[in-house]
């Protein structure tokens, strides 16, 4: 509990740092970019897992993951060019990058039911994460209405797959 | 033909085309940005529930008591017919903050 409660504070420190650090809320093109990055770590962190995980369910779920952050991307990618926009890297996409692969290195340690514990009890410290952001950050400081509405339902999208990483990991148990 | 019976036929044929939506209607739910509705819905054993998924994303229909449990893939829609009675709470696997209920009458 304190690891994953250690995990979400440090992702959202990070991400409110690198915010405080430019000294103003991100603009659309760097919010574009932070939740493209978001979902580029947990598709990675899904392909990671249906190639290692070796329960059942865990492997469903991965697929889910990247079934569902890769149609969310899309959608993304669509709406950035629609509207003009460029998506621009920053401090807060740059950290959770590093973060996000110094997290898969440590997952790609481990084998087996540990594994499975360790991947599952990350996908839900990292949606509870990102839903913050998305909550008290991303969607407040977004002006254009088609990104804010996009990242209104990414919300919704990410709390129900918080909750579905729940169901799983307390299969696992 | 007398205008007569041609009236009562058609009475007939109007009546036959009003008694079948009440023994087997077909009612619609759609999942559109994350969201089920209409979110409670009444209909009877033999009715047709048309699955719509407006979202880019897969979704399902898991009834919590096991009577059902039906995939509709993005952009897609699914019929299937109601063969139980009772009310039956159903979510989304996938994303289970997506709920609702069906209220089945015999």
């Amino acid at each position: 509990m304190f690891v994953r409660l250690g995990i979400a504070v440090a992702a959202l420190s990070l991400l409110n740092c690198a915010a405080l650090a430019q000294g103003a809320k991100p603009t659309d093109p760097q919010i574009a970019h932070i939740a493209y990055t978001a979902g580029v770590i947990d598709i990675n962190a899904a392909k990671q897992a249906e190639e290692k995980a070796s329960n059942k369910e865990i492997k469903a779920f991965a697929k889910d993951m990247a079934r569902d952050h890769e149609a969310v991307n899309k959608q993304a990618l669509d709406l950035v060019k629609k509207l003009k926009v460029t998506p621009e890297d920053n401090d807060t996409s740059k950290a959770l990058s590093k973060q996000a692969a110094d997290k898969l290195a440590e997952l790609g340690k481990l084998k087996g039911a540990a594994y499975d514990k360790a991947y599952i009890d990350n996908e839900i410290a990292y949606h509870k994460a990102v839903n913050t952001a998305l909550e008290t950050q991303l969607i407040p400081s977004a002006s254009n209405p088609e990104l804010k509405s996009l990242l209104q339902t990414g919300l919704k999208i990410f709390q129900g797959h918080q909750q579905h990483a729940e169901h799983v990991a307390a299969g696992l148990k | 033909m007398l205008p007569g019976r041609c009236l009562a036929t058609l009475a007939l044929l109007a009546l036959g085309a009003m008694a079948v939506p009440a023994h087997a209607a077909t009612i619609r739910i759609v999942m559109e940005n994350m969201v089920i509705s209409p979110a409670e819905v009444s209909a009877k054993v033999g009715d047709t529930i048309e699955w719509v998924n407006k979202d880019v994303l897969a979704h399902t229909a898991t009834a919590k008591n096991g009577e059902f449990d039906v995939t509709i893939a993005p952009k897609k829609t699914v019929k299937s017919v109601l063969t139980k009675a009772g009310t039956v709470d159903y979510y989304c696997r996938y994303h289970p903050n997506m709920k609702a209920v069906l209220t089945i009458a015999p």
